[in-house]
């Protein structure tokens, strides 16, 4: 995992609540076993028009299409993003397109977990905080946003400034770029004194009649 | 074990399984068992590979395969030509192999939905902490376990450490008192809670399922409402065990004092018990006994709590693109009026265009094209049976095509010593192999662009059952109903034949 402090970019608009992973990664995507290569499968419908002649063709009017939000690492979006399946192939297409940040709201619980892992950084601000990027960034497509993770803000050359909430422990991760599954085995005696324990509970065992 | 705070069921799971709590960083919890499929698994077994690391408890690790596979016929299980899912089934037996992890493969009597599957074979139990990458591992919930959906990276962590680190969530009670009305089920009253709570109303909580009615309904009753936990946002969903839960277990062949079971009295009884004597009573009850203390005690607090009289609930149907989108049969769609924000508004219009409807519509005025009774949510014997119920003696419509797709083998097995295939084959339904099939769509089973699917499974996001297909969400009978009118209709003026 990247370590990540202070991100400046464009953002990218996409003013809507419960956008939900089916949306951000059709299940058609989920047969691969690569760990890459999902960049093009981000908002795979969404991007594509869906009717009529040119069906197939790139939809000129959805936000990745538009050559003014290329480059764009900040995504913006309303409520409860993420929700629904926990494929945790949404935060890798996210991250392989280019994504470093999503701020929003609100954030599905799975979701939230699964971009913490891939070093997305995301950031809940109030509805109005919100609002007021999305009319910016729709208004002027180079508009610049920066998140500082240290000092836990969002701010903009116009004034905004926002502080937003993030737990410690995630923060110290995604700063430091720190593998979990690490950090859990340092703690490997307490979890060798817990299981020598806990493996005489057969009744918690998964083949309680063979252990 | 006995104290003086009172706790509630989620909290003795949870405490249970603290390994420790280190400080400033998030408690690292045990994992008693996680449920393994093809689609999330793989780039986890390579995280191991890649990192050199080992697979600290292959007996607490269960596989199966059911998102990709066919549900045409044994033979295009057996040969699949997507060549991509193929290469993923092929990659999940290797990777079983390799690291030692017991596998019901695609024509296995065990075989079925990974949440059909754990609960069958007794592998589910309460008091367990369960995760599973996929989110409606919420479903083992409805046993007392603690059970939720997880990332692949997460998923690596619990194969590498069978823990996972994680914060504590919040606890919210839903109580629902008083008695079901006919031909309202478990389904109805799981929608109508996402319905006022909305899908984002329980993020960060984990639900306990409570009330007398909730007591009444049987474990299948309870999966159900339980595995729709996650489209409320909730990190997981609880009922307490008791007498029905324990009577489900018991001689089930990974349950406590289960002994010299037969894998052809699994297949013949569907699923359920051994016989009497092959069962260690004194383990058993010991089992029992511990599993007693599970349930919130007498003065617990909870976060939020929510009250819901059952005898005003009525069969539900969703009419948008997300469960929270919903209302009952005898009701129409609604208008931007209802939306309860600025954003809602915005999805209910969004809604109506990509689902082709005016507000104001009567549900019972939709047609629809396509039914399919299964999925993790409602593919279970008793769902078979209610939906054969209605169907018998009639015929489809001409202009629908509708499948059942058993949630497992041991389902499929059951329903067709009972004769339930024969009611449903000659009432013009397709009779399938076991599988997720076209609740996600992701083998070949999908809806066509515009086509309108009346579907037993729990989402209805756009694309869910295939690119342009339209999904209406509801219970067995209701869809079953709706397959032989043509159109939504209200199960409880239905005509019975038998």
């Amino acid at each position: 995992m990247r370590p990540i402090n202070t991100l400046t970019s464009t953002a990218a608009p996409l003013p809507l609540p419960n956008i939900d992973t089916d949306q951000i990664i059709p299940k058609q995507f989920l047969k691969r076993i690569e760990r890459t290569g999902y960049e093009n499968f981000l908002f795979y419908d969404w991007r594509r028009l869906q009717e009529g002649p040119d069906a197939g063709q790139p939809n000129p009017t959805f936000v990745l299409n538009k050559p003014e939000y290329k480059g764009a690492e900040i995504l913006l979006a309303e409520r409860n993003f993420g929700c629904g399946s926990s494929r945790e192939h949404a935060a890798w297409a996210i991250n392989q397109y280019g994504f470093r940040a999503v701020i929003a709201p609100s954030f599905a619980d799975i979701f939230f977990s699964n971009a913490g892992k891939n070093g997305i950084i995301l950031v809940r601000l109030t509805n109005a905080e919100v609002e007021t990027l999305i009319q910016r960034s729709t208004a002027n497509p180079q508009h610049k946003l920066t998140i500082s993770l240290e000092d836990q803000t969002v701010t903009d050359a116009e004034g905004f400034h926002a502080t937003f909430d993030i737990d410690p422990f995630r923060k110290h991760c995604l700063l430091n770029g720190l593998d979990d599954i690490g950090l859990t085995l340092l703690h490997e005696d307490k979890l060798n004194a817990y299981e020598s324990n806990h493996q005489k509970e057969f009744w918690l065992s998964p083949k309680a009649n063979i252990a | 074990m006995t104290t003086s705070t009172p706790r509630t069921l989620f909290e003795k799971v949870w405490q249970q399984h603290v390994v420790t709590e280190p400080a400033g960083e998030p408690t690292i919890l045990y994992i008693d068992l996680q449920l393994v499929h093809e689609v999330t698994s793989p780039q986890a077994f390579e995280g191991l590979r890649l990192a050199n690391r080992p697979l600290r408890h292959p007996e607490r690790h269960v596989a199966t395969v059911d998102h990709n596979v066919p549900t045409t016929s044994v033979h295009d299980r057996l040969v699949i030509t997507d060549q991509i899912a193929d290469a993923q089934i092929k990659a999940l037996r290797k990777n079983c192999a390799d690291y030692g992890i017991e596998l019901f493969d695609v024509q296995d009597a065990e075989q079925g939905i990974v949440h059909m599957i754990g609960p069958e074979l007794g592998l589910t139990k309460p008091g367990m902490t369960i995760v599973c990458g996929d989110s409606h591992t919420s479903t083992h919930g409805a046993f007392g376990a603690l059970a939720f959906g997880i990332g692949t990276s997460e998923v690596e962590h619990v194969m590498a450490t069978q823990t996972l680190p994680q914060d504590k969530p919040k606890t919210f009670r839903i109580t629902v008192d008083g008695e079901l009305p006919p031909g309202v089920t478990a389904k109805d009253i799981i929608l109508d809670i996402i319905g006022r709570i909305g899908t984002d109303g329980a993020t960060g909580h984990v639900i306990e399922y409570a009330g007398s009615a909730i007591r009444a309904l049987s474990m299948e009753g309870r999966m159900t409402i339980c595995n729709m936990s996650i489209e409320a946002g909730a990190r997981a969903g609880m009922i307490a065990p008791d007498a029905t839960t324990f009577a489900y277990l018991k001689g089930r062949r990974f349950s406590p004092g289960t002994k010299n079971y037969e894998l052809s009295s699994f297949a013949k009884g569907g699923g359920s018990a051994s016989p009497a004597d092959t069962i260690d009573e004194a383990t058993w009850n010991l089992a029992v006994e511990q599993w007693s203390a599970l349930v919130t005690d007498t003065n617990a607090t909870f976060d939020r709590e929510l009250a819901i009289d059952a005898s005003t609930l009525a069969p539900s149907v969703t009419w948008g693109t997300s469960p929270g989108m919903v209302t009952t049969i005898d009701a129409t769609v609604p208008s931007l009026a209802d939306a309860r924000s600025e954003a809602d508004q915005k999805s209910f219009s969004r809604a109506y265009e990509y689902m082709d409807l005016k507000p104001g519509t009567p549900i019972e005025a939709i047609k629809v094209d396509a039914v399919f009774l299964g999925s993790c949510t409602n593919g279970r014997i008793e769902d078979l049976r209610a939906a054969a119920k209605v169907v018998d003696g009639y015929h489809v419509a001409t202009t629908v095509r509708a499948m059942v797709v058993p949630g497992s083998q041991a389902v499929k097995h059951q329903a067709e010593q009972e004769g339930l295939d024969r009611i449903f084959k000659s009432a013009g339904f397709e009779w399938r192999e076991p599988g997720c099939s076209m609740c996600l769509g992701m083998n070949p089973d999908i809806l066509q662009p515009g086509e309108r699917c009346a579907s037993t499974s729990n989402r209805n996001f756009e694309g869910r059952q295939g690119r342009g297909g339209r999904t209406h969400l509801l219970s067995p009978a209701m869809a079953a109903a709706a397959a032989i009118t043509g159109h939504f209709t209200d199960i409880r003026t239905w005509k019975f034949n038998k």
